[in-house]
């Protein structure tokens, strides 16, 4: 029972409830980690850019997806879907629009956060691209269409947990973002771009 | 197997040396002496015990019947407010009561006293330490206590969140400093816990007596490793959800909030991976002390030793991958909770060859029912029923029923209110001799157990019936349908406070007026080291170390 042991013993001990504090703020960024790998919680996948990325329509199947959208009680937007829901066969890529307006008497920039139920669902539910990825900006009055593009991962049919689904989800929420991070340029641009690709309208 | 220690008697009768070479402020305010510490432990446990079940007596009070009559006066009428003190009321009696009784009494009290004693070790390895764990605990008390009378959410006072504290609640909902004030305490307390660990495994690891091996080592304080050890692991994860917490409600950072990217069940995973393993540090040591007081008043040496110590490692170790049971109506997927249900009800195992060990231990014993044989086998039969009951809440299905009801109220109260309380009224019994050097009131202290005993499962077994109705937990108001069983329970709390009533009796009575203790009054079922010792044990203990190379275990 030295006095070396002990102190050993102890900064050994110390060393693990160091490492364990350390685990808990490590856990927030491996939590979205394993949230975006894994689709859990109803996380949606984001394919690769490009237009090749979808597997294309799967003969024979349909499923529905049900749009929603909704803004935190301070933002002053109306946020709402433009087409309530879309009937699609899986794998095709599609389109959808939500029409952004702001009602209040600034210039506002919201996020959206997004996810898809039922959450079985989520590792299947692929945005090639999407007005959520980047900050969005309304100038007093505007009205916006922001588009989402996306389509139903073919494999959906071979997982047993999701394969009886017939129906998904697709949710936004906007959150006001108090110090934009993106110079509003680049916001620009993203939205021109995906607009200007919009397929097959 | 007469394991006494005669050679050490003789310590007993040395002088108490250093006593009164201390003063007041010397003795109680910088302590290092790991038995003063451990008595301030205990005088501080049953200060916010009493705190604690004040806080519960106005919560049954209110829930006797249907309505809002007693909130009320505390906010002149106005029913928001008093709704709202309902919440602080529950937030501060759950927080109080676990890190400031059930933990100062099991590990700050009981471990401090006998671990270095059951061990053979003179003292703690870090006795400054100890001392300043302790004073950190106390800290962590009174800013819990200030937080109630700080402003919380808009237009009232003190932390409505609940323990679990979750987000949005604990963020947005409360801009006041109360949850602050509540997050700081618990900050405190964490690291008092936390620099109580490293005492308890350093002392633990490196200062047994020679041939003290582990395997020879009683089960108390087998049962404090284990603990130590799922505090080192735990406490730092809620330390730092807690700081996350923290950091979202004051400097803008969104850990938790959906606004910036964060996740707000992120925090729910988090406290539970610490709040888990909690129920298992407020249980075990029970668990340690209970055996012990099987086997002194079975004359029988504890039934499977071995397979009771490493039914604890492996209680410990599976309470870290259980977590999400507590979270099953929180949108996890089929599988996930198809693991967590399965990796509940394996606890069970453990669990069982410990309460089967027990029995086994009292079958062919020669039996005696003194207070503290009463209470370890109320322990028993109570911990069973919560033990049972959570079995069934372990299954995801029936949780989504039974969630957030009165259910799962009357499930953790028979595990901490009935379990971990009997213990340590067991463990106090059954020590206090040897800690005041007085004996407490035979006759008193059975009234006490048997109020008790009647009072709390009053309390608490209807509340079984009120959650299978649908009762919700954490309202303080409820339909006219359910209004007779919450009566019940109300007046079971009465019984419960009487019962309190003698339990003071019993300790006044008994510190000024009880006959001297012998070294062992228990006699010869009663084999570990600390009953070697004097009553009350001398200043400094075992100058010459015990020798155990040549002995069989104690237990």
């Amino acid at each position: 029972m030295s006095v070396l042991a002990r102190t050993r013993t102890a900064w050994a001990a110390f060393g693990i409830a160091a490492a364990m504090l350390g685990l808990a703020f490590a856990s927030v960024p491996l939590y979205r980690l394993f949230c975006q790998v894994t689709g859990f919680g109803g996380t949606p996948q984001v394919a690769a850019q490009g237009p090749a990325t979808a597997p294309g329509p799967v003969a024979g199947t349909r499923i529905r997806v049900r749009f929603d959208g909704n803004v935190r009680r301070d933002l002053p937007w109306e946020f709402r879907p433009v087409e309530p829901f879309a009937d699609l066969a899986v794998g095709e890529r599609r389109m959808a629009f939500y029409r952004a307006v702001n009602h209040g008497d600034r210039p506002i920039t919201g996020v959206a956060t997004f996810n898809v139920t039922p959450e079985r669902a989520g590792r299947h539910f692929v945005k090639v691209q999407c007005f959520c990825f980047n900050e969005q900006t309304l100038a007093p009055g505007q009205a916006v269409d922001m588009p989402v593009v996306y389509y139903v991962d073919p494999a959906i049919l071979d997982d047993p947990e999701a394969r009886g689904v017939e129906e998904i989800t697709l949710s936004y929420s906007f959150f006001p973002v108090p110090e934009p991070r993106q110079p509003p340029s680049i916001r620009a641009t993203d939205m021109a771009a995906m607009r200007a690709g919009r397929p097959g309208a | 197997m007469a394991t006494t220690f005669d050679a050490h008697t003789e310590a007993a009768h040395a002088p108490h040396d250093d006593t009164h070479r201390l003063s007041f402020a010397e003795r109680w305010l910088f302590s290092t002496n790991h038995k003063d510490i451990g008595t301030l432990y205990l005088i501080f446990a049953v200060v916010a015990g009493v705190v604690g079940g004040v806080l519960s007596g106005f919560m049954r009070w209110e829930l006797a019947e249907p309505g809002m009559q007693v909130l009320p006066w505390f906010t002149q009428g106005n029913i928001d407010q008093a709704y709202h003190l309902w919440n602080v009321f529950i937030t501060a009696h759950g927080l109080i009561m676990v890190f400031f009784m059930v933990m100062p009494a099991l590990i700050g009290g009981f471990a401090n006293w006998f671990v270095p004693i059951m061990i053979g070790a003179p003292d703690m390895a870090f006795p400054r330490m100890n001392n300043i764990s302790f004073w950190l605990t106390v800290a962590g008390f009174v800013l819990l206590c200030l937080s109630m009378f700080v402003p919380g959410p808009p237009g009232g006072n003190g932390a409505g969140t609940g323990w679990t504290v979750y987000p949005p609640l604990s963020t947005s909902g409360h801009p006041g400093p109360a949850v602050d004030l509540a997050i700081f305490s618990l900050h405190l307390a964490g690291a008092g816990s936390i620099l109580g660990a490293i005492n308890f495994i350093t002392t633990i690891f490196n200062m047994r007596a020679p041939g003290m091996t582990l395997h020879r080592m009683p089960l108390f304080a087998w049962s404090i490793l284990v603990t130590a050890f799922l505090l080192l692991l735990s406490l730092p994860v809620l330390a730092g959800a807690i700081t996350m917490l923290l950091t979202d409600r004051n400097f803008g950072t969104t850990f938790f909030d959906p606004a910036g990217g964060g996740d707000p069940l992120l925090y729910q995973h988090l406290f539970w991976f610490f709040g888990h393993p909690e129920v298992y540090i407020m249980i075990l040591p029970a668990f340690g002390i209970i055996s012990h007081i099987v086997s002194t008043f079975s004359r029988k040496p504890v039934f499977g030793y071995l397979a009771m110590a490493y039914a604890m490692v492996a209680i410990g170790f599976v309470g870290f991958i259980v977590w999400a049971h507590h979270m099953f109506t929180s949108g996890l997927s089929v599988n996930t909770k198809m693991y967590f249900t399965a990796a509940t009800m394996i606890i069970a195992v453990p669990t069982g060859i410990k309460i089967f060990s027990w029995i086994a231990t009292m079958w062919g014993g020669s039996l005696r029912f003194p207070t503290p044989m009463l209470w370890a086998v109320g322990f028993i039969f109570m911990f069973t029923i919560g033990g049972v009951t959570g079995v069934l809440l372990a299954n995801g299905g029936l949780d989504t029923y039974m969630h957030d009801t009165y259910y799962v109220v009357a499930h953790f109260h028979y595990v901490l209110s009935l379990g971990a309380t009997f213990a340590i009224f067991a463990g106090f019994y059954y020590w206090f001799g040897k800690m005041t050097g007085r004996e407490y009131n035979e006759f008193l202290g059975k009234v006490h157990f048997w109020l008790f005993f009647v009072g709390t499962n009053l309390i608490f077994f209807p509340m079984h019936f009120l959650g299978q109705q649908g009762m919700p937990r954490r309202y303080p108001d409820y339909p006219e349908a359910m209004a007779g069983w919450n009566e019940v329970a109300s007046w079971g709390y009465v019984v419960t406070a009487a019962g309190m009533v003698v339990f003071f009796l019993n300790v006044a009575a008994s510190l000024l007026a009880g006959r001297r203790a012998a070294a062992n009054p228990w006699g010869e079922g009663a084999t570990t080291l600390e009953w070697t010792l004097s009553s009350p044990p001398p200043f400094h203990q075992f100058e010459t170390l015990p020798d155990f190379t040549r002995r069989a275990p104690a237990h």
